[in-house]
């Protein structure tokens, strides 16, 4: 059995042949890739050794810690926690060797072409059409959006239609697409804090070739569900010290600023912070239960939970700051590159923290999984179940 | 549409690393088995309720078969002591199903409280007495005391006595109908915690008619009751705030066993019951609200769970456990009550329905060992979050 010692070594060994000082970064990554030292869970051949999830942060401090470079992955969330997965998932042995090197290296972005205009929480009903031509691929048309990274990205994992005339779920089909191929059209979307992490993603008659198909025609659906419980998992799942995350700053604010408290606000503050730290808890639970091979249904309950804390700490953290939460700090149409709550000001974090509770998935619709999964109640009355996508109403 | 926040591609083990195991281990759901297995035998809601309108609302018969038979007396009491030395682990997964069965037993106020206090103080007889399933105690303190505060004593040494006589009353104490022993914090030269014989001449425990009659409380007068004291000083001190914080987390585990059986309660109702021709389950207004039900289990359960763990290992953090234990569990299981009671409609207004059984267990515990609020005002000093200046 394979412990963090040994894996330590195995770094130390790596950075005997390979000076993180000396070599380009790029090249350090792609040999700690092809040393199975990037991500220990992921198969053999394909940077990791089918170890315990566990084992990686040994590796990565190891490797922190000699000033190795790293991967950024604060620029590839998308890649590394939904791209990544659902390749290794539904994608062929060689798709996987073509994509995930380059992807894990940062050498190519991710994003994700799911919504649309007029499929959000419906995604399902999703319009854009894959059309086949001669056997050789796809011709894809349609218009998707809410897409962070879009503007950074080489490639996206893409969810269209096509078969119109079956029910919506069975008609779709799972691509990766590259966002450098003709008929690609990025547009920046602003959103309310003034910048735009997202973007509107035109494509017009971009050609896919068949060998860029994930899973079976007909398929993109099941596809897609794994791409999005990824998706929940790393929004809700991260791991935090006590008193890490949002609660952080608001605590620091608290100290700082003691002619600002009032009694409602230090009720508001301790409940916060004790609901914060709960929710630390069941996080740090979940992670257990998953390393003891009990995976739960909790993890949908956590992006429920950092949504309405993170709303509600900030609305909390603005009112703590009085005059100075009536300033912002920078209205000008920006284009981030990695999107943080922190190193902003608290109007800021106010007022991208209303997302959370919207990207994906919205808090309603994860109730109503939990309800109709977890705890077995009814089903939603769906009056589209059954009816080809093509006639029904929109 | 897509994600947009702070990730990293691989969790870091930061945050699990230092916590305890917040899981239930083997023998832990083994001891379940058995204690559900007895009451699903033997207290049944309509005997629970049944109960609630005699005489005698502890099931006396019940708990010597959880306390001698299964050996939930002794849990807690080390096995040189004749116990099973086991930990606050195990006492909290037999506190979750006397929530969950809202079940007449002093388990929480004999098996741990006074118990906490006896480990503490270090009395050998009576701990022997306690684990043999023979004997149940009682602390005697008004059931909301919270822990971290010495209770206000009540009951005096009385002077000029030979051996020790105790005079004065608590209000409202909790298990202590069934008890036989008594064990009283006083005043005097030194402060103490004394023993009481239950029938001893000088002792009355009149019988409260209470929100919860199911956990029913006593008001306990002393007149020059005769006494043995146990621990003086700092050790009476510290036995007592020990079995209020035990009392404080254990009842939380409790109240997370009491909320999870309200949800399960409520859920199946939501998928028997029709109206309009469906299932009521099927309308989103009612789905949500189990869905946010469910959330909160699932919050409240990793609290106690942790602060179970704390107290097991003596963890320095123990005070931040199992106040944020307490306020979790009191404000989930009372919501759940509602909740259940609510989405049952009518039914779950009646008499003949054990919702209201659930109810009352709820909000009586959301007191006892302190309210939620009064659980996270405690935090403000540990956790260096002052409150404004007066």
């Amino acid at each position: 059995m394979t412990t963090p010692e040994d894996l330590r070594g195995q770094v130390r060994d790596f950075l005997a042949t390979h000076d993180p000082s000396a070599a380009g970064r790029l090249e350090f990554l792609r040999a700690r890739f092809d040393a199975g030292l990037a991500w220990v869970h992921y198969p053999a051949g394909l940077g990791g050794q089918g170890l315990s999830r566990d084992l990686q942060a040994a590796v990565d401090a190891e490797f922190a810690a000699a000033g190795a470079p790293n991967n950024r992955p604060e620029r590839n969330g998308i890649g590394l926690g939904m791209a990544a997965p659902t390749i290794l998932a539904f994608g062929s042995p060689e798709q996987q060797r073509r994509w995930l090197r380059p992807l894990w290296t940062g050498e190519e972005i991710w994003c994700q072409l799911f919504s649309e205009p007029g499929a959000g929480s419906d995604l399902a009903g999703l319009a854009t059409r894959a059309v086949p031509v001669d056997g050789a691929g796809w011709v894809v048309t349609g218009q998707k959006v809410w897409t962070s990274s879009a503007h950074l990205a080489r490639r996206a994992l893409l969810v269209a239609r096509t078969d119109p005339d079956v029910p919506k779920h069975q008609g779709l089909t799972y691509f990766a697409c590259d966002m450098t191929a003709p008929g690609v059209e990025v547009r920046p979307l602003r959103q309310a804090t003034g910048e735009a992490e997202f973007n509107e993603v035109f494509l017009t008659d971009v050609a896919i070739p068949d060998t860029d198909r994930i899973g079976e025609v007909g398929e993109g659906w099941k596809v897609a569900t794994t791409t999005l419980m990824n998706e929940r998992v790393s929004i809700g799942g991260g791991a935090a010290p006590r008193e890490g995350g949002m609660i952080a700053s608001a605590a620091a604010a608290w100290r700082a600023n003691p002619g600002n408290r009032t009694q409602g606000l230090h009720d508001r503050l301790l409940r916060l912070w004790a609901d914060a730290e709960v929710a630390r808890l069941a996080g740090a639970r979940l992670r257990q239960q998953l390393a003891a091979g009990q995976p739960g249904p909790e993890g949908s309950a956590a992006k429920i939970v950092f949504a309405r804390l993170n709303q509600e700490i900030s609305e909390f953290e603005v009112e703590l700051a009085g005059a100075e939460g009536l300033r912002y700090d920078d209205w000008t149409m920006r284009r981030p590159e990695t999107v943080s709550f922190y190193g902003r000001d608290v109007g800021y974090r106010y007022l991208r923290a209303r997302g959370n509770s919207i990207e994906g998935g919205t808090s309603e619709i994860l109730k109503n999984i939990i309800a109709e999964r977890v705890l077995g109640l009814p089903p939603e009355i769906r009056v589209d179940k059954g009816v080809p996508w093509k006639d029904l109403p929109r | 549409m897509s994600q947009a926040t702070d990730t990293s591609a691989t969790p870091t083990a930061t945050a699990s690393a230092g916590l305890p195991d917040l899981l239930y281990g083997e023998a832990e759901t083994e001891l379940r088995a058995a204690v559900r297995s007895l009451f699903e035998d033997r207290c049944g809601w309509p005997e629970v309720l049944a109960r609630t309108e005699t005489a005698q609302t502890y099931d006396t018969g019940l708990w010597r078969v959880l306390a001698a038979d299964l050996g939930c007396a002794g849990l807690l009491i080390p096995e040189s002591s004749g116990g099973a030395g086991a930990s606050y682990r195990e006492a909290a997964v037999v506190a979750e199903e006397t929530g969950r069965a809202v079940a007449p037993v002093p388990f929480l106020g004999s098996a741990v409280v006074a118990t906490a206090a006896l480990l503490a103080a270090g009395d050998e007889d009576l701990l022997a007495a306690v684990a043999a399933g023979t004997t149940t105690v009682a602390l005697g303190v008004p059931f909301p005391a919270p822990p971290g505060a010495r209770p206000q004593p009540t009951v005096r040494l009385a002077p000029g006595e030979s051996g020790y006589r105790l005079t004065g009353t608590v209000a409202a104490v909790a298990d202590a109908l069934p008890a036989d022993v008594l064990l009283v914090p006083a005043d005097g030269v030194p402060y103490g915690l004394y023993a009481v014989a239950a029938d001893a001449a000088g002792v009355s425990l009149a019988p409260t008619v209470s929100l919860d009659m199911t956990r029913q409380l006593a008001d306990l007068t002393l007149t020059g009751a005769p006494a043995r004291r146990i621990a003086s000083g700092e050790t009476a001190d510290r036995a007592v705030a020990g079995a209020l914080a035990a009392g404080a987390a254990m009842l939380a585990s409790e109240q997370l066993g009491l909320a999870e059986r309200c949800l399960e309660m409520t859920v199946a109702y939501l998928k028997d019951r029709r109206q309009f021709g469906r299932q009521i389950g099927s309308f989103q207004a009612l789905k949500h609200r189990a869905a946010d039900l469910w959330v909160g289990v699932t919050q409240a359960r990793a609290a106690a769970r942790y602060a179970a763990a704390c107290l097991a290992a003596a963890d320095p953090d123990s005070p931040v456990a199992v106040a944020l234990a307490k306020a979790a569990c009191s404000d989930v299981a009372v919501r759940a009550a509602q909740e259940c009671l609510q989405l049952h409609g009518g039914i779950g207004f009646t008499w003949e329905h054990p919702t209201h059984l659930y109810l009352k267990r709820a909000k009586s515990s959301s007191i006892g060992f302190g309210t939620a609020d009064r659980h996270r005002a405690s935090l403000a000093g540990p956790v260096d979050l002052p409150g404004a200046a007066q």
